[in-house]
């Protein structure tokens, strides 16, 4: 068994994060957080998180900039936006969830193989070469870039498609993607 | 009337009963859709989670699209295409810093368009309830739905944040559109706005059918024998993933468009029902 230490100290705090959050629109709402724990009662993922969206914001105030970025909880958003529209404060919470999984994924610091954060990539990737998403040919990469064991487990819903009509691997494209592509890419350009 | 239309890729795929049955119910109204030529996804919630400029300018697109068209108003059937859109449309009309990198992109693709008139965005939804009108509605209902209890569910992006044409905890447009059809509308059902977890069946599956399974069996204890949704992913969601929850309620999860089909008189074909799987029972 290895002894480690289970707080930090005060040095060891890096705020980085939450100066990143103070750039956002609305970014510095989260300054007026009163830890009442509203959002983590009306989450309907928050059973599942490592911190609650409470907790979240609590150790990106203190510092915690790491443990945030590698917890689940961010992947478990589903960006409801009960807790944004139940704050008793008004912070943004979704958005700020949002903004945290943006960094996470820069800084590849999320957890290998985790297929929430490959869907996303995965799913840009798509659209910017189609313009469109295709659902099963999505699916289908997701199980690639994750676990091929998986696709076991698809194959009841890919029945229930089948028998229903509604399933299709037909790639869904746009005419000139290109100009999407152009689109996208000035977007970039256009970055702070 | 006329209409932009934006399907969103869910009602070209999954969600093609959807797109039917809204086709089907706009003509029974005498409303016109008209499909926004090239138009591109709307990035959903993946494209947020990457990349926020490139997820309005995804939307922003789409909208000048429909300008193009000489429409000034698109309508949206799925929640997340309509939440994208509502929120691309509210980050150019703000003063906010975004405005300002989400101009300098389009000027860089070399886009043009006319800032003083972009489309209003709206859900079919709010085209029945405000724009149509229930009073009109009521005139042209057909069949009653008799036998039916109605469980109307909207599921979370509809009616949040940025819409604020609806309650986004407790809202009630769809109970009041859907007691027209003279079916019983279970209107007590607390989960009405709790989350069908969106992608998370596929990525993270036991919290997200768990989330399914919550959300029906609580429907079925308030005594409903039929779900109404207003977004593709929910649709999917509550009804392709009975088969893995713990009880298989078998219950029939319709779109709002399909209910409202069936009470005009419009033809099962028409309304996409072959692609339910699980077809509510009506009394003749």
């Amino acid at each position: 068994m290895k002894i480690q230490r289970t707080i930090k100290y005060e040095g060891e705090l890096d705020r980085s994060l939450l100066t990143y959050l103070f750039s956002l629109p609305e970014g510095e709402h989260i300054k007026r957080c009163i830890q009442c724990g509203t959002c983590s009662g009306v989450c309907p993922l928050s059973i599942y998180m490592d911190f609650t969206p409470r907790k979240l914001v609590a150790l990106v105030r203190e510092g915690f900039s790491q443990e945030v970025l590698s917890s689940f909880t961010i992947w478990l958003c589903s960006s409801c936006y009960s807790c944004t529209v139940s704050c008793p404060q008004q912070i943004p919470i979704t958005e700020i969830m949002y903004a945290l999984k943006r960094k996470a994924i820069e800084e590849g610091a999320y957890p290998r193989r985790f297929p929430v954060p490959v869907l996303a990539r995965e799913f840009y990737r798509m659209v910017f070469k189609n313009g469109r998403n295709s659902e099963a040919l999505l699916v289908l990469r997701l199980i690639l870039k994750t676990s091929l064991l998986k696709a076991l487990s698809y194959m009841p819903l890919g029945l229930k498609l089948l028998r229903s009509g509604r399933f299709s691997l037909k790639k869904e494209r746009i005419s000139r993607p290109s100009g999407v592509r152009k689109l996208l890419k000035a977007a970039r350009e256009v970055k702070p | 009337m006329r209409f932009a239309y934006y399907p969103g890729c869910s009602l070209k795929g999954t969600g093609k009963a959807y797109e039917k049955s809204t086709l089907a119910v706009f003509k029974a109204l005498g409303l016109e859709l008209i499909e926004i030529p090239e138009w591109n996804c709307c990035g959903a919630t993946a494209y947020m989670a990457v990349d926020e400029l490139a997820s309005e300018v995804l939307s922003f697109r789409n909208l000048v699209l429909a300008q193009r068209m000489g429409l000034q108003r698109v309508v949206a059937p799925c929640s997340a295409c309509y939440l994208n859109l509502l929120k691309a449309r509210k980050a150019f009309l703000s003063n906010d810093p975004k405005r300002e990198r989400l101009c300098s992109a389009l000027k860089r693709a070399g886009w043009e368009y006319d800032c003083s008139a972009l489309p209003e965005v709206l859900h079919p939804l709010q085209v029945f309830t405000e724009i149509v009108g229930l009073e009109k509605i009521k005139e042209r209902i057909r069949r009653p739905l008799k036998g039916l209890k109605i469980v109307p569910y909207y599921g979370c992006q509809l009616v949040r944040p940025y819409d604020g044409y609806d309650d986004p905890i407790y809202p009630v447009k769809m109970d009041l559109l859907l007691e027209l059809t003279g079916a019983e509308i279970i209107s007590d059902y607390p989960l009405k706005t709790r989350c069908c977890g969106a992608s998370l069946t596929g990525t993270i599956e036991e919290a997200g059918v768990r989330l399914n399974e919550l959300l029906i069996t609580e429907a079925k204890r308030r005594g409903g024998n039929v779900m109404s949704t207003l977004c593709a992913l929910c649709q999917f969601n509550l009804e392709m993933y009975q088969g893995k929850m713990k009880v298989n309620h078998k219950m029939p999860v319709l779109y709002f468009t399909q209910i409202l089909g069936l009470a005009l008189g419009l033809g099962e074909k028409e309304l996409g029902m072959e692609h339910l799987l699980y077809r509510p029972s009506l009394e003749v």
